[in-house]
């Protein structure tokens, strides 16, 4: 790698740097490795803001929340001798990649089971609120709450959410627009609930804690759709999202029937420190020190067999920040949690691009201690959330081209994913008509009790989750003009995925060009740690 | 939750490996030593000891001379004791090793819609309560040949393993109006490939090493019920 050039010639903006004749070539992830691309100049390239600083005192930060909630009273004083309380906790698809302990929510909990001991609420279950997630494994869930409560509670009190016991879920009612409201029997049955969240990025969160979490088949069923997610904007501005309005709905009746607490975290996007630290820099910025780093990960990670790699990225927990802390009422709440998050990561951009390149990297909220990315995860990293990183409109054009660099293997993790793998090999070379596959064969997968066995008892995801993944890449599929990968290391999954694939980002930008014309504005989003776009 | 995907299909299970941890012959080791009298008990458990390589030897050539050569060591005993004795066994050795996810397995698969089938090498009677335990409702096994109600250590045609199980399905689907493309077989032994790709939708329960290479390739579940 060439030395970084002082005199790079910047934007005005700080987060974007314009690529000059003598830029220093840009890192950027492909999967379980990197790779160092010189783009062309004029590529504008943007980058994440720096981590905002974080609270000093947690727990301080946590119990004032606590006391001076918003639009509600104090968790406190709702708190009484003998009452049923459910807890209701994220699960661990959030934040990316896993948090160095302790986690936090680790610290809410131990502050709320301390209070609701000291209140002689003794009827408490924790419930990890994983929807149709996977289940977490013993270990996994010591980890996130930490040995205080996983000592206290675990197994009878503090247990995985199962959207498929039919004794375990009760119906609420319907929406007014007709949409099923299903959720956890415990937490109906509660005279509170309280929803301990961890927001990294502005979707997460709000209504669609209870909305979502402790949901099953039947209720997502009526927004986890193709048309619901072409109909949203942005995931990332629930304003703009058809499928935030649908959980909204869905969350508000939840509230309607059950008393909820909510404590919202915010996080941070200190995703990477120590050897892996050059990766919160701009190239530009890089000290020797960064680039010896830099090169003796490449070196190491270019030798390494993929089992390896994957072990050793998924053995580097995050060092994020808490940056804020608010609980009560689901709005008011919420509302302040979005306005944190969006201050941490939107990134204001003077006009679209033609041509849009990011790398993908080896973490998606679905694969965390999973033996790979899938395909399947794959496309929905790309056209599902990296395509979506913007608030009100997107960086790519419509019909824009979208390049990315991933080995796209095909590589699958049986245990964890299941169905994606019949999803990918049976259902794709049949059609990839989002629209058709949910009408023909989501409710079969769904049902099959091989697969409900598998979410029910083992660590798989329900049988729906690969439609949705595919859904969620629906808007990006539909917006996007052509998709280029770079280094992809077969031609099959980016074919049955409606790919193209080329030999080098040099290949790929120039097959840009011939779509979008030479002068196409070509973006480069320098991700993760995450950032948002506010195109203006 | 409803299914009307799968009313349908029917699940076929492959018992021994799959839903339990014993096989046929921790079965007849238990009917060999009850028997009528102690000294006789002995001796015959001491023989089916002594078979147990005779009994390896037989199955890697084939299934069907294991059955013959194993089944033989039935002969004499009378219906009426078998079935008693099935009961005592069911609870003294097969309930202890059904597998801690198995009921769950046959629940799920029932409140699917699937017609629960049990397809087993094993002899009837001695299937009968772990199917009524799960709620299995039809048994696909093989049957002693009795005469004067006294078992003549020959089974009854035709013999159930390897390569007539997936007859006795596509028979049994037909009979009952079933679609085998939308049905399900769990098995844990590649020798029971047939019965697994005559469905289609396999499944490879807690499976030998040949048969989870076969699954990985074919993209088949692998579940681990154990």
């Amino acid at each position: 790698m060439r030395t970084s050039r002082p005199r790079t010639r910047s934007a005005a903006r700080e987060h974007i740097v314009t690529i000059d004749t003598d830029s220093a070539p840009r890192i950027m992830f492909s999967g379980e490795n990197f790779v160092v691309e010189d783009l062309p100049v004029g590529t504008r390239c943007i980058y994440p803001k720096a981590p905002l600083a974080g609270i000093d005192n947690r727990v301080a930060a946590v119990r004032y929340a606590l006391n001076h909630p918003e639009g509600m009273d104090p968790l406190h004083s709702m708190l009484k001798p003998g009452m049923k309380v459910t807890i209701a906790v994220d699960d661990i698809s959030m934040p990316l990649p896993m948090m160095r302990t302790p986690d936090v929510r680790q610290t809410v909990l131990e502050i709320v089971c301390e209070m609701l001991v000291d209140h002689g609420v003794d009827d408490v279950e924790i419930i990890i609120a994983l929807a149709l997630h996977r289940r977490l494994t013993e270990q996994e869930i010591k980890r996130m709450v930490g040995p205080k409560v996983y000592r206290d509670y675990w197994p009878d009190r503090l247990y995985n959410h199962d959207a498929c016991d039919p004794d375990g879920m009760v119906v609420l009612g319907r929406t007014r627009h007709g949409e099923l409201v299903e959720t956890n029997k415990r937490a109906a049955d509660s005279d509170l609930c309280i929803y301990v969240n961890v927001n990294l990025v502005p979707m997460n969160g709000g209504q669609k804690s209870m909305g979502v979490g402790l949901t099953g088949y039947e209720s997502l069923k009526s927004h986890h759709t193709p048309k619901a997610i072409v109909d949203s904007d942005s995931y990332m501005d629930p304003d703009n999202s058809a499928i935030a309005s649908s959980i909204g709905r869905i969350g508000r009746v939840v509230e309607k029937e059950i008393k909820v607490f909510h404590i919202e975290t915010v996080l941070n996007n200190r995703m990477f420190d120590g050897p892996m630290d050059f990766l919160m820099k701009k190239e530009d910025d890089y000290t020797e020190g960064d680039r010896l780093k830099f090169q003796g990960m490449k070196w190491a990670l270019d030798r390494m067999p993929f089992a390896a790699r994957r072990e050793l990225f998924q053995r580097m927990p995050a060092a994020f920040d808490l940056i804020g802390v608010y609980a009560g009422a689901c709005d008011p709440c919420h509302a302040k949690t979005l306005e944190k998050s969006w201050g941490q990561y939107c990134v204001e951009v003077e006009g679209q691009a033609d041509i849009m390149i990011t790398g993908i990297p080896y973490l998606s909220p679905y694969n965390v201690n999973s033996k790979a990315l899938n395909p399947l995860l794959v496309q929905v990293l790309a056209l599902g959330y990296l395509y979506h990183m913007y608030r009100k409109k997107s960086l790519l054009k419509e019909g824009g081209v979208l390049i990315i660099t991933h080995p796209c293997s095909d590589k699958w993790d049986p245990v964890h994913h299941p169905s994606y793998i019949e999803f990918f090999n049976r259902l794709l070379p049949e059609t990839k008509d989002a629209y058709e596959l949910e009408k023909k064969y989501q409710d079969e997968f769904a049902y099959n009790p091989t697969y409900v066995e598998m979410y029910r008892r083992g660590h798989a995801y329900h049988g729906a989750h690969p439609f949705y993944m595919y859904y969620w890449g629906q808007r990006g599929r539909e917006k996007c003009g052509r998709v280029i990968v770079v280094g992809a290391d077969n031609e099959t999954v980016p074919e049955m995925l409606g790919w193209e694939t080329a030999g080098s980002m040099a290949e790929a930008i120039a097959m840009g060009r011939s779509s979008m014309g030479q002068s196409a504005q070509i973006s480069m989003l320098h991700q993760p740690p995450f950032l948002l776009t506010d195109v203006i | 939750m409803t299914s009307p995907k799968y009313n349908n299909s029917a699940a076929f299970y492959d018992v021994d490996g799959t839903l339990i941890q014993i096989n046929i012959v921790h079965t007849f080791a238990f009917y060999a030593a009850r028997q009528a009298s102690w000294r006789k008990s002995v001796r015959t458990t001491v023989q089916t000891a002594m078979s147990v390589p005779l009994f390896v030897a037989a199955d890697k050539v084939s299934r069907k001379w294991f059955n013959e050569l194993f089944y033989n060591y039935y002969e004499g005993f009378s219906l009426d004791r078998l079935e008693i004795l099935a009961e005592e066994l069911f609870e003294d050795v097969i309930k202890p090793k059904i597998y801690p996810r198995t009921v769950g397995l046959v629940e799920e698969s029932r409140r699917a819609g699937c017609r629960q089938v049990i397809v087993t090498g094993a002899l009837d009677f001695t299937m009968a309560p772990l199917a009524r335990y799960l709620g299995i409702e039809h048994v696909i096994a093989n049957s002693l040949e009795f005469k004067n109600g006294i078992a003549t250590g020959k089974l009854k045609k035709p013999f159930v393993g390897g390569a007539t199980k997936p007859v006795l399905m596509r028979q049994f689907a037909q009979e009952h109006g079933l679609d085998l493309s939308e049905s399900f077989a769990y098995s844990d032994s590649y020798s029971d490939f047939p019965m697994l790709a005559v469905v289609g939708r396999p499944t490879a329960c807690n499976p030998d090493r040949r048969l989870k290479a076969v699954a990985t390739s074919y993209d088949w579940p692998v579940v681990e019920l154990r």
